[in-house]
């Protein structure tokens, strides 16, 4: 009976090592500091764009060009994107009329903004761009509310086929902080005060966001390039 | 007792070793320690959630209940008994079908080896084995 209870005694106590081990390691990796941060500011180098110039969706020979210039953060881009931006691409950009450029100006006011355009960023090397822009928009009332966008974004990238830890990697490194940094700077310097803002053949365009105005946009300057 | 106290000792670490895995899969521990490169291609590949429920969440409530039960088995009044060590023995058992399916996936269609599924698979092995000796041990006896 005594050896039982020594027994008895000797598993609890290993028992107790290895939970409060376990436990421990699992405790350290869940709170230990978030490991992604994207700089907003940072001095934009040459190498940190090397000829980008945003992410560009539809024909080079397409007689007609819009650059949006957009924060992921922001409620109206949503809306741009998740309800007009599939019927501008059915109707104007997989026709070839139109070639549509998408440029990042995350607003000081919206803190997952960068982290957003940088998640972005690191599908797009990846070849998964557009994916996860889709996703970053459709899911934005998700990432946008919760405390840490990071993780979210970090799922949805999962879920589009980009290879995790190659993403991790780039999203650590805040590899692509110049390039949104640059995006940015090309919008202040050509007027650009608020998202989405869209520029018509290199012409700042102040109509209606919505697919039917794009088109008699585009249809126009189509028949007469110069206006 | 040796055999119960051993399962419930296996089934704490295939417990931490899914939690882990879950805790990954949620985003909320960074990088993965994987030395065979294969963990992210298992882990976020489609084979990784069942029915929308994570692989790895089952991994966490198979061997929750496992180390319950085990814990249960260690018990005064259980330690004769035959039904925990039956009971333990079944759960395993299909602990290592499920376990078995997942390693076709990953050899034969994922075609990526992710160490910490393989030291799960070790683990409800093992589990399944230590209930099979401590059915042995019982005498089975009859009630009429």
């Amino acid at each position: 009976m005594a050896a039982t209870q020594a027994g008895m005694k000797r598993f609890y106590t290993l028992f107790a090592i290895i939970a409060v081990a376990g436990l421990g390691v699992l405790g350290y990796l869940l709170t230990r500091p978030a490991t992604v941060s994207i700089p907003a500011n940072v001095t934009v180098q040459a190498s940190d764009t090397s000829g980008f110039k945003g992410y560009v969706k539809g024909l080079a020979t397409a007689p007609v060009e819009i650059t949006e210039y957009a924060d992921y953060q922001c409620p109206f881009c949503q809306t741009f994107a998740t309800l007009q931006m599939p019927t501008i691409e059915e109707r104007l950009v997989n026709t070839g009329r139109l070639r549509w450029r998408y440029r990042d100006f995350p607003l000081q006011q919206h803190p997952f903004a960068r982290v957003a355009a940088h998640s972005a960023a690191c599908a797009d090397e990846q070849g998964k761009y557009w994916d996860q822009h889709r996703r970053i928009y459709e899911g934005q009332a998700e990432w946008a509310a919760s405390g840490n966008a990071a993780p979210i974004l970090r799922r949805y990238a999962g879920a589009a086929g980009v290879d995790i830890s190659r993403y991790d990697a780039c999203m650590r490194a805040g590899k692509y902080a110049g390039r949104i940094q640059a995006d940015l700077n090309s919008g202040v310097a050509l007027g650009v005060t608020s998202t989405p803002t869209l520029l018509a053949n290199g012409r700042l365009y102040k109509g209606r966001f919505d697919s039917d105005a794009i088109t008699k946009l585009v249809d126009s300057l189509a028949k007469h390039p110069t206006k | 007792m040796i055999y119960r106290m051993s399962a419930a000792l296996l089934s704490l670490a295939g417990l931490l070793i899914s939690a882990y895995l879950y805790l990954y899969k949620l985003g909320k521990i960074g990088d993965l320690a994987c030395g065979t490169g294969g963990c992210e291609a298992v882990q976020w590949s489609p084979w990784s959630r069942i029915a929308g429920i994570e692989v790895s969440f089952v991994g966490v409530l198979g061997y929750a209940g496992l180390l319950a039960l085990s814990l249960a088995a260690l018990q005064p009044g259980l330690v004769g008994r035959h039904w925990p060590a039956s009971l333990l023995a079944i759960l395993a058992g299909i602990g290592v079908a499920f376990t078995a399916y997942l390693t076709y996936l990953e050899l034969f269609v994922i075609h990526a080896v992710c160490q910490w599924c393989v030291a799960s698979g070790v683990v409800i092995l093992a589990i399944f084995f230590v209930a099979l000796l401590d059915l042995r041990r019982l005498p089975r006896t009859r009630t009429s």
